[in-house]
């Protein structure tokens, strides 16, 4: 039985495999990424030392995650930042939700962070009377269309300029350009007001610094540099797994990150903050709060043999490189985290029966792997979710299929037989393969059933 | 109530961390106990100054940052008096640090200070913010300042222009040398803000095609006093 997402994910998956002008599309935008990503990763001294390396500080973080957790909070709390323990997402909202109230909040702006797409803030912050902005352009662009970002790292990666004009025109009433500057002009003209306006800035976190208990944020645009300099309370919202023990481990990880994730060597603004503003400090927020989330991270953390997964940076380098991703879309896997990362990780967060189909929906060719800088395991996860699957949740009927099937090969006398017998049946079958049961119509819809050969090898050999 | 929150997830976490992970890659088993250089694997940089000034010139030219070397501070003057009449400058934002104001005060514009806590809209209103800086980094070109150093966070993000006027000495080699830098100068009382900037605020979020300016500052000029 397929889950209502899995076959939900099926019916996009058909549709947009067979739609060549998104595949162009999609093609296009990843091929300038891809030459300059090749380009700075050769400016390396070494790239897969470097990989190794990031891999190593990972596993010793999220193996030693309580200890550095611990570190790290304890730091920022001295300086005064307010550490708020988020067991799941609802918690995380309340708590920002009534911060909001009792600063009285009207005005929301937001930069990038995929954890607050995870638990829905948006939706909870309007419901409470706020009015929430992303400041991200492309987050900006998916906002305006009411639509969830189709890649982790590149939101609007699917959407052409004409298409973005069209949009900015019906909902800022804007004059029509096919000018991608004069359309990041418009949004940035729109945006101005709104960091100067906003009650409160809410960012993500790339990194957390356990040594110095600071977060770090990695963008191009300044949006998250104005979200966390202008308004007057700062809330950043940070997944558990992405503390790392040392200030110096970002030597590393930034120009990975950037390298694997836009093909830079180090991105436009690489920030770190620890606290609200200090004393001697001409500006900056008044509070700082951050919410450190588990929503199924420590579920995750339980497995030590996906336990990896818990090392993703976020780069998105994996969607990036998978065809299946190339083929179906952001959009279709239906989940925060696209591509094979989150294939890998949304059964661990949201249900493994629920979201199994996803690790199906792979070719196994290992590019994901390969292209991950923190060296995660991906294409073997999948598979791993899949044996958890059917160890879980057996099915009877592919049990039943594969024990006679393993039965008959083991006896070839028996399986001679049973050819022989069904031979004058296949054009039958080949004429009836539209009501065929499932497992045959499906694999008889894209394929001919080869006609069996008149004498099999073995009587052949024999008679020979 | 906050810390039963800490303590259920903490007990999670030690719960989950009983079983260990395996050691997927033979390389966490030689470096999980002596974590890596990152020195070593990171683009190379030329050991002397001349090479490092060299590249940080290159890389500014690749990442659109305008360079001005000036020998000595009065040069450095006249450097930001030819930039005010180039950009048509009419308001500038500084902060007080001797060797800025010394440039500042050769620019000869109205210019309000951060010391004097100017409201964000008037900030925004400037055409420049003119900051110092804490290094110059030559492997990636990119600037290291801090809500210390660099008068306060807004300064150098909200004008759309960014100055800034930095010494040779405050040239490093890499990253690794930027963050032993701020270790040394900062340890044990970091700013609450630090930001490595590479460059003048860019996207590439429309059809992946790179534009100048999203958010942050369009230009950044960098005078480097020499």
């Amino acid at each position: 039985m397929l889950s209502s997402f899995a076959a939900r994910f099926k019916a996009r998956a058909t549709r947009l495999t067979a739609d060549l002008e998104h595949r162009v599309k999609i093609r296009s935008a990843l091929e300038s990424y891809e030459k300059a990503r090749d380009e700075r990763k050769a400016l390396f001294q070494d790239w897969e030392a470097a990989r190794e390396g990031a891999a190593a500080i990972k596993w010793e973080a999220v193996n030693h995650l309580d200890a550095y957790l611990v570190r790290f909070v304890e730091k920022l709390e001295s300086r005064g930042a307010k550490v708020f323990w988020a067991g799941n997402a609802e918690e995380a909202r309340d708590y920002i939700v009534a911060l909001a109230k009792e600063k009285g909040a009207r005005s929301i702006i937001k930069s990038k962070s995929m954890t607050s797409e995870e638990i829905h803030l948006n939706e909870s912050l309007r419901q409470a009377g706020c009015e929430v902005v992303e400041s991200d352009l492309g987050e900006f662009i998916v906002q305006l269309r009411e639509e969830d970002p189709y890649h982790i790292v590149f939101p609007a990666m699917h959407l052409t300029r004409t298409e973005i004009s069209d949009l900015f025109h019906k909902k800022l009433h804007s004059t029509p350009t096919d000018n991608p500057e004069e359309l990041t002009m418009i949004a940035r003209r729109e945006l101005r007001l709104k960091y100067l306006r906003a009650d409160i800035g809410i960012s993500g976190a790339n990194f957390g610094i356990a040594e110095t208990g600071m977060i770090s944020i990695t963008e191009n645009e300044g949006n998250a540099r104005l979200t966390t300099a202008i308004p007057r309370v700062h809330v950043a919202l940070m997944g558990i797994e992405k503390v790392i023990p040392k200030l110096s481990d970002l030597a590393l990880f930034l120009p990975m990150l950037a390298t694997a994730g836009t093909g830079q060597q180090i991105t436009c603004y690489n920030s770190l903050i620890g606290g609200p503003r200090q004393p001697d400090e001409a500006d900056g927020p008044a509070e700082f709060h951050l919410v450190l989330l588990d929503n199924g991270r420590t579920q995750l953390l339980a497995d030590a043999e996906q336990r990896d997964a818990l090392h993703c940076i976020r780069c998105g380098a994996c969607l990036n490189a998978c065809p299946i991703f190339r083929n179906v879309g952001g959009h279709t896997y239906g989940t925060t985290y696209q591509g094979p990362i989150g294939s890998v990780i949304t059964p661990h967060l949201r249900g493994l029966m629920d979201w199994k189909h996803l690790s199906y929906a792979s070719s196994l060719c290992g590019a994901c792997t390969e292209a991950c800088p923190v060296k995660i395991d991906l294409h073997h996860h999948l598979l791993h979710n899949r044996r958890n699957s059917v160890t879980q949740n057996p099915d009877r009927w592919e049990r039943f299929a594969f024990r006679a099937f393993a039965r008959l090969t083991a006896h070839p006398g028996l399986l001679d037989k049973l050819v022989r017998l069904s031979r004058p049946f296949l054009p039958l079958v080949r004429a009836a393969r539209h009501i065929m049961p499932p497992p045959i119509k499906a694999w008889l819809g894209s394929r001919e059933l080869p006609p069996v050969a008149p004498q099999s090898f073995r009587n052949y050999w024999k008679s020979r | 109530m906050k810390s039963e929150k800490q303590k259920d997830i903490l007990g999670r976490i030690r719960e989950a961390l009983k079983i260990p992970a395996p050691i997927a890659h033979v390389a966490h088993r030689q470096t999980a106990s002596s974590l890596p250089q990152p020195r070593a694997w990171l683009p190379p940089v030329p050991p002397d100054q001349a090479g490092q000034l060299a590249m940080f010139e290159r890389n500014c030219e690749q990442l659109r940052t305008e360079f001005c070397p000036a020998r000595g501070i009065d040069e450095a003057g006249r450097v930001a008096k030819g930039l005010r009449e180039k950009y048509g400058w009419s308001l500038a934002a500084s902060h007080h640090q001797v060797e800025l104001d010394a440039v500042v005060r050769a620019l000869g514009i109205e210019t309000l200070y951060m010391e004097d806590h100017p409201a964000q809209t008037e900030l925004e209103k400037c055409s420049v913010g003119i900051t110092a800086c804490d290094a110059l980094v030559a492997q990636t070109g990119s600037i290291l300042l801090t809500a210390r150093s660099a008068g306060g966070r807004a300064l150098s993000v909200l004008p759309p222009h960014h100055l800034v006027v930095a010494q040779i000495n405050q040239l490093v080699a890499d990253l690794p040398a930027a963050f032993e830098l701020l270790a040394a100068r900062y340890d044990g009382n970091y700013p609450s803000f630090a930001t490595f900037i590479t460059g003048p605020s860019r996207t590439g979020d429309i059809e992946r095609i790179l534009v100048f300016g999203a958010h942050g500052p369009r230009m950044l000029t960098v005078i480097l006093v020499q």
